[in-house]
C-alpha cells in the first residue's frame, strides 16, 4: 500500500507527555477523514502503547525516550510506537488478557486486549534493545 | 482531570471530568480513597459524563475502588459513559461488578 504522508514524534517517556502523544496521532489521522469512533479507539490504543513504554519499559523513574512513527495510506493508518527500555521477553505472555509484570497491585494488564480490540491489527517486535508496538486502524 | 464529590440521597456521586489515564490516576486514586473512607454514603455512583478519555489504567482505577467499597459492604455503581468508554467497560467485563444505571 502506498504511503501517502507520515510523521515522526519523538518524546521523552513521562506521564505527561501521554495525552499529547495520543492527541497528535489523533490529529494527523483526521486527514484520513475517520469517524468520531475510529479516532477516540487510535487515541485510547496509542495511549495503551505508550503507557506500556512508561510504567513497563522504562519502570517508571528511569528517562527514556519513545518515538512515535506514523504513516497514512489512503485507507489506514498505521502507527509504531519504540522505546529503548528492557524489552518484553514474552510477548505472546504479555498481550494475555489480565496479565500485568506492574508491581503496585492496580494495574488492569488489560493493555493489548484493548490495543487488539481498538485497532485492526496489533504486533510487536522486541528485539536487539528496542520494542515496536505496531497498530493498524483502518477508515 | 478534576474530580467532583457531591450526594443524591444516601449516595455519594464521583464526577470524573477531564481524561484518565497513567497521568491522572494517582490523583484520582488519592481523592476518591479519602472521599470512601471518610464520608457516610450507602453507595457510590460513578458520573463518567465529562470524562472524555479513559484507558486500560482506569479500569485498575475502578477495580480497585469497587474492592475498597465492597469491604465496606457498599454498592458500586456507573453512569453516563461515552461510548468509548463505554466499549472499555464491555470489553473487561467492568459492569460484572458494577451495575450501569
Amino acid at each position: 500500500m502506498s504511503i501517502i504522508n507520515s510523521m515522526n514524534l519523538h518524546i521523552e517517556a513521562k506521564s505527561q507527555n501521554e495525552s499529547f502523544a495520543r492527541s497528535v496521532v489523533a490529529s494527523f489521522f483526521v486527514q484520513l477523514n475517520p469517524t468520531l469512533e475510529q479516532i477516540e479507539d487510535l487515541k485510547t490504543a496509542v495511549s495503551e502503547a505508550v503507557t506500556n513504554c512508561i510504567v513497563h519499559a522504562y519502570d517508571k523513574a528511569q528517562q527514556g525516550e519513545i518515538v512515535i512513527a506514523c504513516n497514512l495510506s489512503e485507507k489506514e493508518i498505521e502507527v509504531k510506537i519504540t522505546d529503548y527500555g528492557k524489552g518484553i521477553s514474552n510477548i505472546e505472555k504479555a498481550m494475555q488478557p489480565f496479565y500485568t509484570t506492574g508491581e503496585e497491585g492496580e494495574r488492569s494488564g488489560m493493555g493489548f486486549t484493548v490495543m487488539q480490540a481498538f485497532c485492526d491489527d496489533v504486533s510487536v517486535v522486541s528485539e536487539n534493545g528496542s520494542t515496536t508496538v505496531t497498530l493498524v486502524k483502518k477508515v | 482531570m478534576e474530580l467532583f464529590i457531591d450526594f443524591e440521597g444516601g449516595s455519594i456521586v464521583f464526577r470524573l471530568v477531564g481524561e484518565l489515564d497513567e497521568h491522572s490516576a494517582e490523583f484520582v486514586k488519592r481523592k476518591l480513597d479519602s472521599a470512601i473512607t471518610s464520608e457516610n454514603f450507602n453507595a457510590a455512583i460513578f458520573d463518567l459524563s465529562r470524562l472524555s478519555f479513559m484507558d486500560s489504567t482506569g479500569i485498575g482505577v475502578i477495580i480497585g475502588r469497587y474492592k475498597l467499597l465492597k469491604k465496606q459492604s457498599k454498592r458500586a455503581y456507573v453512569r453516563n459513559p461515552s461510548p468509548t468508554v463505554d466499549k472499555i467497560f464491555r470489553m473487561s467485563g467492568l459492569y460484572e461488578i458494577i451495575t450501569k444505571i
